[in-house]
């Protein structure tokens, strides 16, 4: 083949693959942990950040840096606050013997 | 970094945040999990500071949100992580739709050909009607579960209908993709005007399809809005040929479409009822039709003479027990209950709670071991030869009436409360639960009501088992 694929073809490629292997990985999610991977999962969606970070750095005229300077600040909050609640969770959910007695 | 660097660091983060879902599997995994995911996000981020341009304004942006980003994470209650969720999935939205516009702005400094080509046009107008229409259900969710109905009708739990409302939607949906197809065809020069249209439309049919939802509903839209949230990102890493940021959001996407279908599944409603809205409006109109028939009232003594002759336990926690914040109460009881000898467990509806997995998070809240939790399928079978079965808040969930064809809530899968030798039920008052169905559970002959809030009355069990 002389012709290069269309990088469409490819991002479509891997979509498909990635919602498969979501499909698998999350059936698998026990029910009790349902809340947990809400919060991981949102906390996984803001890796968006990294278009934003794109966006703020542009060091363009238009309004890209601007708008990407205030996606950044936005979807940190989820960066950041996403793990962080999802870990508070997850401490609650430990095995109470290995709690120090108190 | 070379390109080929980074498309490796973006590759290990992808596999890292797959692993993240992975460890969800069990509670001992979890926090494994979680730190896979929190290292992929630190790998994606780094790798993308070290190849933009400037990256002074991206720090300190990010410094900012971050610390927004821990100081509500560590203040938020968890009765309050439905609201917390769908605030967060609105960010995302957000974030997409701004990118969108930094794109259109600019392609070329995204590695976006000029003009934008047709492909890339397609992909942006469908990345940022789904953030855009993220972005504004979310906030109306946020409303709707955060209480603020006294604010604006439009975040009124109460479904929010009119007349032709489906007509609007549809007509809103036309004319976005409307100017959506005028935008992918749009001169070069000009885009703004189709991009810009079909975005405020988005944000409009957002908050539209959002409204006529009620709040037994919620576990449904949080989800759906959690699946959108995810699509939003993906279709922003089509745009930016970003492979990570694809894998990343299909994560997301489909883990927000399975909780969606387990949700509406444990309501026996199909999706699109849901989506079109209009249920939980019937809250109440059945409840008078009961007074005729004679329900047994006992008082917390009564009930804690019971419990402490049992054997067996099991309690059925509602939503109620959460907004009365009686969860620390039930576990004090539990653990006298348990140094009498009585084995006692709980049993989990999926629906329980305002959010997939929320009474989980609850009962851990208040030191309840995960092994005493039990989920609906496991437990239905023990009911028979449980001596005790307390329902606490709970309703809709233990309604026996789902197992008669032609009832409304018939084909709802439930907790087989009624199987047990003796039913005790706490509720504030007669009224019927969101289905807005009576339940003959109440009037059985081996049912005692307790009535009074949920905690005063455990608490007065606690005393009474002294």
């Amino acid at each position: 083949m002389t012709n290069l694929v269309d990088p469409l073809i490819i991002n479509i490629t891997v979509f498909v693959l990635a919602v498969f292997v979501g499909y698998h990985v999350v059936w698998n999610v026990t029910p009790a942990l349902h809340t947990p991977l809400m919060s991981v999962t949102n906390a996984i969606s803001s890796v968006v950040i990294v278009g934003a970070i794109l966006a703020a750095g542009s060091g363009t005229a238009g309004v890209g840096p601007f708008v990407g300077a205030v996606a950044v600040a936005l979807v940190a909050i989820n960066t950041f606050g996403g793990f962080l609640v999802t870990e508070r969770m997850l401490d609650m959910f430990r095995k109470k013997e290995r709690k120090p007695p108190r | 970094m070379t390109p080929n660097l980074v498309a490796i660091a973006y590759l290990i983060a992808s596999v890292l945040f797959i692993l993240s879902l992975r460890g969800l599997s069990h509670p001992t995994t979890a926090r494994r999990g979680n730190a896979a995911g929190i290292a992929g996000m630190i790998l994606a981020v780094l790798t993308t500071f070290a190849i933009t341009r400037r990256a002074d304004i991206g720090l300190a942006m990010l410094a900012a949100g971050g610390v927004i980003g821990v100081v509500i994470a560590r203040r938020v209650q968890m009765t309050q992580m439905p609201e917390l969720v769908a605030a967060m999935h609105s960010l995302v939205g957000m974030a997409a739709v701004l990118i969108a516009v930094a794109i259109v702005s600019d392609p070329a400094a995204f590695g976006v050909a000029v003009p934008i080509p047709v492909g890339n046009r397609i992909e942006l107008f469908v990345g940022t009607i789904v953030g855009a229409v993220t972005f504004s259900g979310s906030v109306i969710a946020f409303g709707k579960l955060a209480g603020l109905g006294r604010y604006g009708r439009i975040f009124s739990s109460a479904p929010v209908t009119f007349r032709g409302q489906h007509w609007v939607n549809l007509a809103l949906g036309v004319a976005m993709i409307g100017y959506g197809t005028g935008f992918v065809n749009a001169a070069p020069a000009a885009p703004w005007l189709p991009f810009l249209t079909m975005t405020a439309l988005a944000f409009l049919l957002g908050v539209l399809i959002i409204i006529p939802i009620g709040g037994a509903d919620m576990p449904v839209v949080i989800s759906m809005l959690n699946s959108y949230s995810g699509w939003a990102a993906a279709g922003i890493g089509f745009s930016l040929n970003n492979a990570m940021l694809i894998i990343a959001g299909s994560l997301v996407g489909s883990s927000g479409a399975i909780l969606s279908y387990i949700m509406c599944r444990a309501m026996n409603r199909s999706f699109f009822s849901v989506i079109l809205g209009g249920f939980g409006a019937a809250e109440g109109v059945f409840a008078g039709g009961a007074a005729h028939r004679t329900v047994k009232a006992g008082s917390p003594d009564d009930a804690a003479f019971l419990l402490r002759n049992a054997e067996s336990v099991v309690v059925v926690p509602g939503y109620g027990l959460a907004v009365g914040r009686a969860q620390h109460a039930v576990k004090e009881m539990a653990d006298r209950l348990t140094a009498l000898g009585v084995r006692v467990r709980y049993a989990i509806h999926p629906v329980a709670g305002r959010m997939p997995g929320h009474m989980n998070v609850l009962l851990a809240e208040a030191d309840v071991p995960y092994d005493q939790v039990v989920e609906m399928e496991n437990i239905n079978a023990d009911f028979g030869a449980t001596d005790v079965a307390f329902v606490l808040g709970a309703n809709d969930v233990v309604n026996p009436l789902a197992e008669q064809p032609g009832s409304p809530i018939y084909g709802m899968p439930i907790l087989e409360a009624h199987k047990a030798r003796t039913v005790l039920v706490n509720k504030r008052s007669m009224a019927a639960g969101y289905a807005g169905v009576d339940n003959p559970l109440f009037y059985m002959d081996r049912t005692m009501m307790v009535f009074g809030d949920a905690k005063k009355v455990v608490e007065d069990i606690v005393k009474a088992l002294e």
